[in-house]
């Protein structure tokens, strides 16, 4: 299996080891696992269904200028936690152990348009097996936006950043039709009958969002109707910037490596945890911050580990951390300002032909003399 | 003490569509029970009343449950979620009370199992005002209705060994409450007189009936009981001289369960044994279970067959769900992505992709690739 030049120093054995030691640090938290866990879901639901029965009671009065900016606020901050600390989450099945049927990774669903199902198809399955695989991995610049070299430039390329500010806008339905994989159906790939039980479950989901947050809600203030609808729309517009914003800090930011196919063939234990680690980067920020981004904001965590409940990701990263030190690996962090700077720098890059990604990134050859070692951009 | 929760009317309202929609895609359950557990209107919870410990190793448990339950028949079991240390764990139980009770209250007796982390953590533990969850009552053993007793002019034959007492003793109940005037024998079946737990209000139950007689079975204290030893062909002349006129309801462990069929399939009366299984279900020897081999997709790992796939997955150090282990909860319903499958209580072969399967009662014929 050939690595990307980060980790050309690595033999086998060590990527084995590398392997053994994240093993470990899994089993020991999973062991762990129990009523603090618990305690901490509970703690976040209830915030989360606070902000929104406070966030939907506001807006009965949302013709006071006050209680309008207060009820959205708490409104986009439910649907944030809703979405991110809570259903990103639970839907990875990172408490399964709690045998609830209320957070069952299996059954969950979130207040977004995406249904859960698909989801779990596109995200769990597609992105977490095939992370950062060009062309297996559907969430590289979500099918849309190039954002690797390995990707070969079109002239369509040039609205690049014209299409992340849509998507970014839009990022609830932009997620809901990610399963639908519409350039494959574009390209005959696959055929329209064969998505027609995911349409199915695409109208159901989003009729219901739609039905909730647009028409119910609104007339059930009578008068100020119109301003709960507007109230409504900032705080889906609010969660969808956001999430947008959290979500291509995870892999896009420079010195994130992206992989062949042939790269993760054979791929061993470690070699999988080794892309993963590669493949993904870190925000850093206070605790209310790795809150409010669902913990994503430890993306590199999160893809060693996607079904260990998200909140214990800050304790893990630091023996993450020291790992990757000991072993010469990058550890892509920074705050959220860098590296979403990056990001959009490399969004406006890769609309033109000749861009190129910055040394670190992209596939490249593993270097003869394995040792090569790269210095990440600081 | 009436602790204050929303008046039926508000309920009936919060259970409509327009509130389920309103919530989606959670529903109105998940935000009343963060005000208080028991206030949920779809899903079933039940608070502890009384917590009695009438013999050691036991505890009977009355339950207030909310409105959102739709009541039993005498006989049937209910699945109990526990909440231990964070975690939900849910076991099946027999309910003891009498679908009558004037003030709707469920009655369970739990017994201690050494093994078994739910009965040891209620018997230790359980006082008023803990809230368990509750499934809707299950369970197709049931005391026949009066229309159907009053038709057949049977004689019931209510029989039971140790715990096996609480479905049989709910029907015993009912029977009182129904002014039942035909004949009944109520059996039960114990180690010593010290383990007879409801001793009291069995014989003030079968004193209330009309037709009814009482016989305890001790089976470690000789001469002490109605009868001694165990079930036999001399019992069942003690209890009746019409075998053919008995519909005998039976629940307790598996050896006495065993003798009373074997008895009666002797004497070609099968049919009139009814019966509640606790403990796993034989095995059906004719099933092959020594080729399978499971893989288990979410966790990575794969293990030969070694019993069920549920015992197969846990001697693989997986802890997937369980309830009841013999294929009536279905707690332990677990997707089968691929390969077959036979189900050890009804034999019948699971062999399509993607199917929901029983892990406690599915053994793999070959292959099998389970999402665990």
């Amino acid at each position: 299996m050939p690595v990307p030049a980060s980790a050309a120093h690595l033999t086998r054995a060590q990527i084995d080891a590398l392997g053994a030691e994240l093993d470990d640090l899994r089993a020991r938290t999973v062991a762990d696992l129990g009523e603090r866990d618990r305690d901490y879901l509970q703690r976040v639901v209830r915030a989360q269904r606070g902000l929104e029965f406070a966030g939907r009671a506001l807006l009965f009065a949302g013709f006071l200028p006050p209680a309008w900016v207060g009820g959205t606020t708490a409104l986009a901050l439910s649907k944030i936690l809703d979405n991110m600390e809570i259903g990103h989450n639970v839907m990875h099945g990172q408490y399964d152990f709690l045998q609830d049927p209320a957070f069952q990774g299996t059954t969950f669903e979130w207040d977004t348009a995406c249904p859960g199902d698909s989801w779990r198809h596109s995200h769990n399955h597609r992105h977490h097996t095939f992370t950062n695989i060009v062309g297996e991995d559907r969430d590289i610049g979500y099918a849309v936006i190039r954002i690797d070299e390995g990707k070969p430039w079109k002239p369509k390329d040039l609205g690049n950043p014209i299409y992340a500010l849509l998507l970014a806008t839009f990022f609830q339905y932009g997620v809901m039709l990610h399963d639908l994989e519409v350039e494959n159906l574009a390209k005959g790939r696959t055929s329209w009958a064969d998505t027609a039980e995911l349409r199915k479950d695409m109208a159901r989901k989003l009729g219901s969002q739609t039905l909730k947050d647009y028409v119910l809600w609104p007339l059930l203030t009578g008068p100020s109707a119109p301003l709960t609808f507007a109230a409504n729309a900032t705080a889906n517009l609010a969660r969808n910037l956001w999430s947008f914003t959290i979500i291509f800090c995870g892999h896009f930011p420079d010195g994130v490596a992206t992989f062949t196919a042939e790269e993760a063939a054979d791929e061993s234990r470690g070699g999988w945890y080794l892309r993963q680690l590669l493949g993904s980067a870190n925000l850093e920020g206070g605790p209310l911050f790795h809150v409010m981004s669902g913990n994503l904001s430890h993306q590199i965590e999160h893809h060693l580990f996607p079904d260990i409940p998200a909140h214990r990701y800050p304790e893990m990263a630091v023996e993450v951390r020291e790992i990757c030190e000991r072993y010469g690996l990058p550890y892509n962090t920074g705050g959220l300002a860098k590296q979403f700077g990056s990001v959009v720098s490399k969004i406006v890059r890769f609309a033109l032909p000749w861009s190129r990604s910055e040394p670190g990134s992209g596939p490249l050859p593993a270097a003869d003399d394995g040792v090569a070692e790269v210095e990440l951009a600081a | 003490m009436a602790r204050f929760a929303p008046p039926t009317l508000l309920r009936r309202a919060l259970a409509s569509d327009l509130v389920d929609r309103l919530t989606a895609p959670h529903g109105i359950d998940r935000y009343l029970e963060l005000v208080h557990p028991t206030w949920t209107v779809r899903e079933v919870r039940a608070e502890v009343v009384h917590a009695r410990r009438q013999t050691p190793g036991t505890v009977t448990l009355v339950l207030r449950p909310n409105d959102a339950w739709s009541g039993f028949v005498a006989g049937q079991h209910v699945v109990v979620g526990v909440e231990i240390d964070g975690v939900v764990h849910d076991r099946c139980f027999s309910l003891a009370g009498s679908p009558h009770d004037p003030d709707g209250l469920l009655e369970l007796t739990v017994k201690a199992n050494p093994a078994g982390r739910v009965s040891r953590h209620l018997v230790e533990h359980a006082e008023p005002g803990l809230v368990v969850r509750l499934s809707p009552a299950r369970g197709d053993f049931v005391l026949p209705s009066a229309a159907e007793r009053t038709a057949s002019g049977d004689h019931l034959v209510l029989l039971s060994g140790g715990s096996g007492i609480t479905p049989v003793l709910s029907m015993l109940r009912s029977l009182v409450d129904e002014r039942h005037a035909g004949p009944v024998t109520f059996v039960h079946y114990a180690l010593t007189a010290d383990d007879l737990c409801y001793r009291r209000e069995v014989e003030d139950l079968v004193d209330a009936l009309p037709g009814a007689r009482l016989l305890i079975g001790l089976t470690d204290a000789p001469g002490e009981g109605d009868l001694d030893g165990f079930f036999g062909l001399e019992h069942l002349a003690q209890i009746t001289e019409a075998p053919e006129r008995a519909q005998v309801h039976l629940c307790g462990p598996t050896p006495l369960m065993a003798s009373v069929e074997a008895v009666f399939a002797e004497l070609g009366l099968a049919d009139s044994v009814h019966l509640e299984r606790f403990g796993p279900p034989p095995i059906d020897p004719t099933i092959d279970v020594g080729d399978g081999a499971v893989s288990f997709a979410r966790s990575g790992t794969a293990a030969p067959s070694v019993g069920t796939i549920l015992e197969t997955a846990e001697a693989a150090g997986l802890t997937p769900a369980f309830g009841c282990r013999r294929g009536i909860c279905g707690t332990c319903t677990t997707t089968k992505a691929s390969g077959r499958v036979r189900d050890i209580v009804t034999g019948e072969l699971s062999a399509a992709d993607a199917a929901p399967i029983r892990l406690c009662t599915s053994i793999a014929c070959g292959e099998v690739v389970v999402e665990l």
